[in-house]
């Protein structure tokens, strides 16, 4: 194992996959809380449209899956809207349809790109060895302003998943908090998406979170204890990937698992 | 000196249906309201417009810029999904807080629950918690929707207890529905009777002055207080309108 640890790409892979667990897994807790699982899915789905796009017009992939990510964030801005004036259909059935949608769309503007120009398994699973020093500059801005972000709001994010109403009374501006939330996840998935692929990307936000819960007794446990099984499981993935030749992505989202049944044994 | 919430004309209309129709209502410091009205007569719709939760069709209401305005619900569902425990619940308070936190739940006789998951204690015991977080939060308007449901009386004493100190204390103007129809908080200053209208506004008179409530209830009456009105609807056991 230690000859990979001279290899600098095999750090900038750990320090990537770091970045996103430290993003992922505080945003992570917020959708297992306010049961946004679906909307994570969404936005990682859509995101292939993103890479599709981005390839076909011949721009950096990442940048416009970012863009992608965000206009998708607005489109369910919208639709939440749209639901709360009352709706036949559910929020799950409309975010399976942007998901599939986004697949289906994006699938169709690839088959115009030349095949061997491009990955597909990098996008649908991630390639985290192939994470360039832009990147990581990336990751690094992006990071910092999530983090930043969620310093400011956790309050009110804590008090809006306990009740919007008292959330209001108490001078939150709860659509605008609900906004900014939105479009924070959108980054997120955007920035994971090199990781971990778009199919398993809303599992990196979840699983650690979900098995955290039943060994923490306030949200800010929780979130360092996801962190902390995010943080396993992504140095698990990429070493096992280097050393076994698994697949990265998939092997993180097994750690993870790990995790989540071991946690399950915790009586309650 | 204006009253601290002015509501005027106030009107709610859902579709078809008339919700509130045309209704004043003035808050003032120091001051305990008790709204009553049977089931749907609009009462959570009238709390939530004075909150700011919903707009009403037509009115206007006026609330003096600048207040700590605390609401407690008539239900709050929490999500299992996320821990909390009471003590980090009080903690999450976004104003400035005078007290401590022990300090408060030992007024609201809840001490022993700090440690406890929000998800854990009982309805009545979140009442409480609620309402600790309340004298934490130094309000100017106090707004609780059916408080007292599902606590028997003893429960109730203690809870009505809490709010005349915390009006006492803080000299906020307060807003309570009622869940029963006649019996309201003794320490009521006002009671407005609402079936999408006001019906009647009055003061309530002293359960003691009423042997034959006494009788009923014995001691365990203490802090309450009959409002005795003439409704111009009928409604049945349950609190239901009836037409004639």
């Amino acid at each position: 194992m230690t000859e990979y640890l001279g290899e600098a790409f095999v750090w900038r892979a750990l320090a990537g996959s770091v970045l996103i667990v430290l993003m992922a897994a505080p945003l992570g807790c917020f959708v297992v809380w306010q049961r946004m699982a679906y909307f994570g899915d969404a936005l990682a789905h859509s995101a292939l449209l993103g890479v599709a796009l981005g390839l076909f017009m011949g721009i950096n992939p990442s940048w416009s899956v970012l863009l992608c990510c965000l206009v998708v964030a607005g489109f369910l801005l919208l639709m939440q809207k749209h639901q709360r004036l009352g709706a036949e259909l559910s929020v799950d059935t409309h975010l399976g349809i942007v998901a599939h949608a986004g697949l289906a769309i994006g699938f169709i503007v690839l088959s115009f790109v030349d095949t061997f120009r491009f990955d597909l398994e990098a996008y649908l699973f991630g390639d985290v060895l192939t994470v360039l020093p832009d990147d990581l500059w990336r990751m690094v801005s992006i990071c910092i302003l999530i983090a930043i972000m969620l310093v400011k709001l956790w309050k009110p994010l804590l008090l809006v998943t306990i009740s919007e109403d008292i959330a209001h009374v108490e001078g939150v501006s709860v659509a605008r908090l609900r906004s900014i939330f939105l479009f924070m996840l959108a980054l997120v998935v955007a920035t994971a998406i090199q990781v971990v692929g778009v199919l398993l990307t809303a599992s990196l936000l979840i699983i650690p979170a979900a098995a955290a819960r039943r060994l923490s007794n306030t949200p800010e446990k929780m979130v360092m204890l996801a962190t902390l099984i995010g943080l396993v499981a992504v140095v698990a993935g990429v070493m096992s990937s280097l050393v076994m030749d698994l697949p990265a992505a998939p092997a993180i989202v097994l750690v993870a698992l790990v995790f989540f049944i071991v946690a399950q044994l915790k009586k309650n | 000196m204006t009253p601290l919430v002015d509501a005027k004309g106030i009107s709610l209309q859902i579709a078809e249906r008339m919700i509130l129709r045309d209704i004043n209502l003035q808050l003032d410091t120091g001051k305990i309201v008790s709204l009553i009205g049977p089931n749907g007569a609009g009462k959570t719709s009238l709390v939530r417009i004075i909150l700011g939760l919903l707009q009403p069709t037509r009115g206007e209401i006026k609330i003096r810029p600048g207040i700590v305005t605390s609401y407690l619900p008539q239900r709050l569902t929490l999500q299992q999904s996320m821990p909390m425990t009471v003590r980090r619940f009080l903690e999450l308070n976004l104003t400035h807080q005078d007290k401590t936190i022990n300090e408060a739940l030992e007024e609201a006789g809840v001490a022993k629950l700090a440690g406890s998951s929000l998800q854990s204690i009982s309805g009545g015991e979140l009442q409480r918690v609620m309402l600790a977080r309340c004298l934490l939060r130094n309000p100017q308007l106090l707004v609780l929707d059916e408080p007292d449901q599902g606590m028997d009386s003893s429960g109730q004493q203690v809870l009505y207890k809490l709010i005349t100190e915390i009006r006492d204390r803080y000299q906020c103007a307060v807003l309570m529905v009622s869940h029963d129809l006649h019996l309201v908080m003794s320490a009521t200053d006002e009671v407005v009777c609402l079936n999408h209208h006001i019906c009647c506004t009055g003061h309530p008179e002293s359960i003691f002055e009423h042997p034959e409530f006494l009788q009923l209830y014995g001691k365990s009456a203490d802090g309450l207080a009959v409002y005795t009105h003439h409704h111009d609807h009928k409604h049945d056991l349950r609190g239901n309108v009836v037409d004639d």
